[in-house]
């Protein structure tokens, strides 16, 4: 069936089976790869996009079911303006080593701090319960994320700045 | 690659049009609401409906409110709402103990309250959750709605009273004063099923137990409930002696069976103090004294 599913902004419309999971139908027929293919069990969280704004774990959503609907993934984070204050943050908070959970990581804190400008350690550790990280035993990921959130404070501290 | 086996889809608009392609598509077809337990059941192919009825765009099945005297959960209502919900808390806060305790935070924001219920899992935390608060089922079908109490709602492990061409249409648990509510679950590691779970509501008339409630998982307690310890319970003096005394009724009444949660012995002695701790606290707030 044909469905259009809006992918970081641009509309994408291909004609697809109804088994078609929306991980492979980000992966394999719009090529955004920075999505990862995990447990397939919606375990592991290497799956995480955002739909319709909420982190949800694609292997266990069809793509038929985002037919009409907004998907963010990791390709949408960087804007005109250089890396999303996340991305910025798992750089320089060496929030990853090899990498394969960071997509899926990403877009769970970006929809935390769109939610929670300021968590706590153990509130990012909560929202980033369902997902598995075998390398950074989690505190990079936490400092990361607090870092981000530190640099959004001081960009909408100069904003009111700026405007007083 | 898990890929489940080919089916149509489709989209339900409104209540009566999920009811009108159910009749239409018969037996084989299914709902889909947040898909986080059929669709893993589809990949390997232990379900193979044939048509998949999606009623997430059903907003007569969304939002939580305070109706006709009781609190109302719609269907598609998310874990996650219903984790965040201020009724909730303040009405029935065993609701919140068990939502913080299903899945993880992404899971919860895809399931629904009635996909869990109608999924009808041994091990499903908010079976119990509504079972203890003598809560009821509404269910709609071609010839109207219908009410079910949650403890007659399973008929046994995945399966429920809803018909083929049924759908569950919203949760409704009485408000009553002098209540007090709460969930005990013990898991092995966030995120996982229960190895067993118990829940309990009390209604306190002064210091005696007026109403009461104890909802069970993964234990192997039909109907999710603990009938013969409410029984005991009902009408006494609400005490910890007492709540002590419900817990090995309760633990003497389940059937668990031994899995990679955990040997049987092991669950019946959970059953028990689960039971007791959650009357416990259900107590407590029932009293405002929550430690
Ligand atoms: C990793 C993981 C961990 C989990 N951990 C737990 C846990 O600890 N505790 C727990 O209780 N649950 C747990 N769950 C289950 C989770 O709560 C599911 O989301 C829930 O059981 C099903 O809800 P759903 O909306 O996804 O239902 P779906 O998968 O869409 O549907 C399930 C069944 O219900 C039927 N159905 C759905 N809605 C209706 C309706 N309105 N009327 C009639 N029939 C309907 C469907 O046809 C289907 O047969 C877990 C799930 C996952 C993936």
């Amino acid at each position: 069936m044909q469905i259009t599913v809006t992918v970081n902004g641009a509309a994408h419309t291909r004609e697809v089976e109804p088994r078609l999971l929306l991980v492979h139908f980000l992966r394999d027929e719009l090529r955004l790869t920075g999505t990862h293919w995990g447990c397939d069990t919606s375990n592991c969280g290497v799956c995480v996009v955002q739909l319709d704004g909420q982190p949800v774990k694609s292997c266990t959503v069809l793509a038929v079911m985002a037919d009409g609907r907004e998907v963010r993934t990791v390709e949408g984070l960087a804007g005109a303006a250089g890396l999303d204050p996340v991305q910025q943050g798992f750089s320089d908070k060496h929030g990853l080593q090899c990498g394969f959970c960071t997509p899926g990581m990403m877009m769970t804190c970006r929809a935390l701090l769109d939610r929670n400008p300021d968590p706590s350690d153990t509130e990012i550790r909560v929202a980033i319960s369902g997902q598995i990280c075998r390398c950074t035993g989690y505190e990079n990921i936490v400092r990361s994320v607090r870092a981000a959130a530190e640099m959004e404070r001081a960009a909408r501290v100069e904003v009111e700045e700026v405007q007083a | 690659m898990q890929v489940p086996a080919q089916f149509d889809y489709e989209r339900a608009t409104g209540v009566r049009h999920a009811i009108a392609l159910l009749t239409r598509y018969g037996p084989e077809s299914r709902l889909v609401a947040g898909g986080h337990s059929l669709i893993p059941m589809m990949k390997l192919r232990i379900a193979n409906p044939e048509t998949l009825i999606d009623i997430n765009d059903l907003d007569e099945l969304t939002g939580i409110s305070i109706t006709d005297g009781a609190l109302r959960i719609g269907a598609m209502v998310r874990h996650a709402e219903l984790l965040d919900s201020p009724l909730a808390v303040e009405h029935f806060p065993i609701l919140v103990d068990a939502e913080r305790v299903i899945a993880d935070p992404v899971v919860r924001n895809r399931g629904t309250i009635g996909g869990s219920l109608c999924q009808a899992d041994p091990s499903e935390d908010l079976s119990a959750a509504f079972t203890a608060l003598h809560a009821v089922a509404v269910i709609e079908g071609e010839s109207g709605r219908r009410e079910v109490p949650a403890r007659e709602f399973h008929t046994g492990p995945y399966q429920t009273v809803v018909g083929d061409a049924e759908i569950l249409v919203e949760v409704r648990v009485p408000i009553r004063t002098g209540s007090g509510s709460a969930y005990e679950k013990v898991e092995r590691r966030v995120g996982d099923w229960a190895v067993a779970a118990g829940g309990a509501a009390l209604w306190l008339d002064g210091d005696t137990v007026g109403e009461v409630g104890i909802g069970l998982t993964a234990v192997g307690a039909a109907h999710f409930c603990a009938p013969q310890a409410e029984d005991f319970l009902r009408g006494g003096p609400a005490t910890e002696e007492r709540f002590a005394e419900a817990g090995r009724i309760a633990a003497e009444h389940v059937r668990p069976t031994a899995d990679q949660r955990g040997p049987e012995d092991y669950k019946r002695h959970l059953a028990g103090e689960l039971t007791t701790r959650a009357l416990r606290r259900a107590a407590a707030r029932a009293r405002g004294s929550e430690a």
